[in-house]
């Protein structure tokens, strides 16, 4: 009988096929036809992605796959973000470093979010990987200057060291300096999340000058203006760049300099930075304004009529992040000169003050969202809004992708019509049928979730705040939303019915948290004790969650799938349900 | 109730329930969390039972509200702090002493304040200043670091300048602090 094309084929054929199958998705599919092709798949996949570090323990990762190259992990829970999370939570790196230094000696590449790494971490790092390239530390915390310097001081293949938004030690010590003279190999950098004191200039300037590939230069705030002109000229190259402070009394042979050296920079796509900016200065970028594909002013406090003026020069504009000083006025004047634009994000510049400090409404986002066609991703705070405006925004828009709206004060109404904001969130979901990721504000009953529920199919992530009013809310969108992966909320009278009636929903997803919602102690015990592949953890910081009643809510619960089992990192303010929880507590 | 109707518990596979028990003992143990349609947050009839305190919280307490990064927090807010309450602190050291001291720079006119105030926190005396030999007259010479890692003598740029730039303060005694105070 003839043999199935399978097993006919020699290794080195299907290694050689495999190689072409980049995405993890694929990469899964392909290990699960039969043994043969899982045992091949494992032997060379090279990128991992892992979403939760507490889903899989390093070992069994390192055993299934013995040759990975490039890993990405993440720890906290995006709430995190928000300071929702106490500090010492977990999301610890270096259980996996330690393993991964012994199991793959020729790691490549690092990338990391919400992780705490300590300088011990990077000194692993900088010992361990001879072919070390690319370090991205997102959202990270534990470490100081002093890590930094043992990985410039050794990692002579580094291409990308990106520390975005991660909080840094300042430990004094230059660490920048640590880069040998004859180390040429870096192509991005970004440090933009140091303070005033982190960075030798002189260093910066050398080190830019020699490594002719860099592509990226993101710097700290405590670089000043007159300095910029001096390295974009050393670095004429460059694609993506982040000023530092963006602010000097203005004087014409600065400025003549400065609007030069951005005249020099032809292949500039991306700009960012901009603390502090002088608007007078503002007009040195117009020289590369027209090709400008990615624009982040979000830490600039200019005013709308400076920020109409610089839009007007960039139609290329596919990305934009600013301020709400920009306005209603200033959104319709993006609507009509950036025909490109694909994501917006507007932040809030005065998010704690009760009174409205802008002219900013639901219309700017109305003007952007009819005009531009190839919008797909908004991030958007404000203060009013209303059904008819997210239900214009929702016929209008249907490739919308990611739609986060966040209405400043909790449970706020339809200005219009004193109505929840359930039908205009409804024609989102119901329109926009590849929505992937949905934030929800505003008053909110039960019967968004129940649209949300019926039609968001494709949503992969929700976050809901001070919303729905009964246990059906929360039942309508873990039974109803297909591709749910993250789910997060916080303040919503959610609890015990819905969880408990969709428990098997919690394996498919990756995570669930809720914080000050109506989840019952009892619900978690009974939750960690039947389901053995949910890691349940109760986080209280006023004592052990058995001091009080069964009844009695749980501060916050975080739910997340694993096949690692209970996790032995937790603080004293976390506990695990779990089989044994009665057992060890007592 | 339309809850119960839209939540069908015995179609959905899984019984949470201990084996050798049915649903309804289950139920009788589990449900004094009434389920209402208003929108008060946990069960209003176990409030009395649970320590903590429930009740929605008023305007003034929504803690972590809005959902702002941290990071970009501290980067709106650092430009109105700068200018009312957060000082300039910068570490002072003097050569001998065990241990070291902070001073707000924000809170000195210039130099003879600032001089004047290290003398007292560290009992000593400073000599004459003058620009061409820097400290005459004393073994201590006040230097600090500035932002390119130099250390430079203190009084030599003009105030602002150096408030700005300066990030440690060192007091120098002895030889290496005559080195320091005689060449410009």
């Amino acid at each position: 009988m003839r043999k199935k094309m399978a097993c006919s084929l020699p290794d080195e054929v299907l290694e050689h096929v495999f190689s072409f199958i980049r995405s993890d998705k694929d990469r899964n599919a392909v290990s699960v036809v039969c043994k043969s092709w899982y045992e091949m798949e494992r032997w060379c996949r090279r990128r991992l992605f892992i979403g939760n570090c507490y889903a899989v323990s390093p070992r069994m990762v390192i055993r299934r796959f013995p040759e990975v190259r490039s890993i990405e992990l993440k720890g906290k829970p995006h709430f995190a973000d928000y300071n929702w999370v106490p500090d010492g939570w977990g999301g610890y790196v270096l259980p996996w470093i330690v393993e991964m230094v012994g199991a793959y000696p020729w790691l490549e590449e690092i990338r990391l979010k919400r992780m705490v790494v300590t300088d011990e971490c990077l000194e692993h790092i900088a010992k361990s990987f001879k072919n070390f390239k690319v370090l991205v530390l997102f959202s990270c915390e534990g470490f100081s200057t002093d890590g930094l310097a043992a990985i410039a001081a050794s990692c002579k293949n580094l291409r990308e060291l990106d520390l975005r938004e991660s909080d840094v030690d300042d430990l004094g010590g230059h660490w920048l300096s640590h880069f040998p003279e004859t180390y040429t190999s870096l192509v991005s950098l970004n440090i933009s999340c140091l303070g005033s004191d982190e960075v030798s200039l002189s260093a910066l300037e050398r080190l830019v000058g020699r490594c002719t590939n860099l592509r990226t230069l993101r710097l700290n705030r405590a670089v000043p203006l007159d300095k910029i002109a001096y390295i974009l000229r050393r670095a004429p190259q460059l694609v993506d760049f982040g000023t530092g402070t963006y602010s000097a009394d203005l004087q014409t042979d600065v400025f003549s300099n400065l609007a030069g050296a951005f005249y020099s920079c032809k292949e500039l796509r991306s700009l960012s930075g901009f603390w502090d900016v002088v608007p007078a200065y503002l007009p040195a970028i117009y020289p590369v304004c027209s090709r400008l594909t990615s624009l982040n002013l979000s830490y600039a406090t200019i005013q709308s009529p400076d920020l109409i003026k610089l839009l007007r020069h960039c139609p290329s504009l596919q990305r934009l992040l600013v301020l709400d000083y920009i306005e209603d006025s200033g959104l319709e004047a993006l609507s009509s000169s950036c025909k490109d634009l694909q994501e917006l994000r507007v932040f809030p510049s005065d998010p704690f003050g009760v009174e409205r400090n802008v002219s900013l409404t639901e219309l700017g986002l109305v003007s952007v969202c009819l005009a531009c066609p190839k919008l797909q991703s908004v991030l958007y705070f404000c203060r009013q809004m209303s059904n008819a405006a997210l239900v214009t925004i929702a016929q209008n828009r249907p490739n919308l992708t990611r739609f986060r709206l966040c209405i400043i004060e909790p449970r706020t109404a339809d200005y219009l019509t004193l109505e929840p904001l359930d039908v205009g969130f409804g024609a989102i979901v119901e329109h926009c049928k590849d929505l992937r990721r949905l934030s929800l504000s505003g008053l909110l009953t039960d019967r968004v979730f129940e649209y949300i529920g019926r039609y968001a199919k494709k949503l992969e992530m929700l976050s809901v705040a001070f919303a729905g009013e009964s246990d059906l809310g929360l039942h309508h969108v873990l039974s109803g939303c297909e591709s749910l992966r993250k789910l997060e909320i916080r303040d919503s009278p959610f609890g015990d019915k819905a969880l408990l009636a969709n428990s098997a929903k919690l394996e498919t997803m990756r995570s669930l948290w809720m914080s000050s919602c109506s989840v019952s102690f009892g619900t978690c015990k009974l939750l960690g004790q039947k389901m053995s592949r949910l890691n349940v953890e109760v986080i209280d910081e006023c004592g052990p969650p058995d001091s009080r009643p069964d009844v009695c809510p749980v501060n916050k619960l975080y739910i997340y799938r694993s096949v690692a089992g209970p996790r032995f990192d937790m603080p004293p303010f976390v506990w695990t349900m779990d089989e044994d929880y009665a057992l060890r507590d007592s | 109730m339309t809850f119960e109707k839209d939540i069908n518990i015995d179609a959905t596979e899984l019984r949470l329930g201990l084996p050798g028990t049915s649903e309804e003992s289950e139920r009788q143990a589990s449900t004094t969390l009434r389920i209402s349609n208003k929108r008060a947050l946990p069960s209003v009839a176990d409030e009395k039972q649970c320590d903590q305190e429930t009740a929605p919280p008023t305007k003034a307490q929504v803690v972590g509200w809005p959902p702002i990064r941290s990071y970009r927090k501290n980067n709106l807010q650092t430009k109105k702090t700068e200018v009312e309450t957060s000082g300039m602190y910068v570490k002072v050291s003097m050569d001998g002493a065990p241990y070291l001291r902070k001073v707000d720079l924000k809170i000195y006119k210039g130099y003879p304040e600032v001089l004047k105030a290290l003398e007292d926190m560290f009992k000593f005396k400073v000599g004459k200043y003058s620009e061409r030999e820097g400290y005459n007259g004393s073994e201590f010479v006040p230097t600090y670091e500035d932002k390119d890692g130099d250390w430079m003598l203190v009084g030599d740029v003009p105030w602002e300048m150096f408030v700005n730039s300066c990030k440690r303060l060192r007091i120098m005694k002895g030889s290496e602090a005559r080195g320091l105070g005689c060449v410009v």
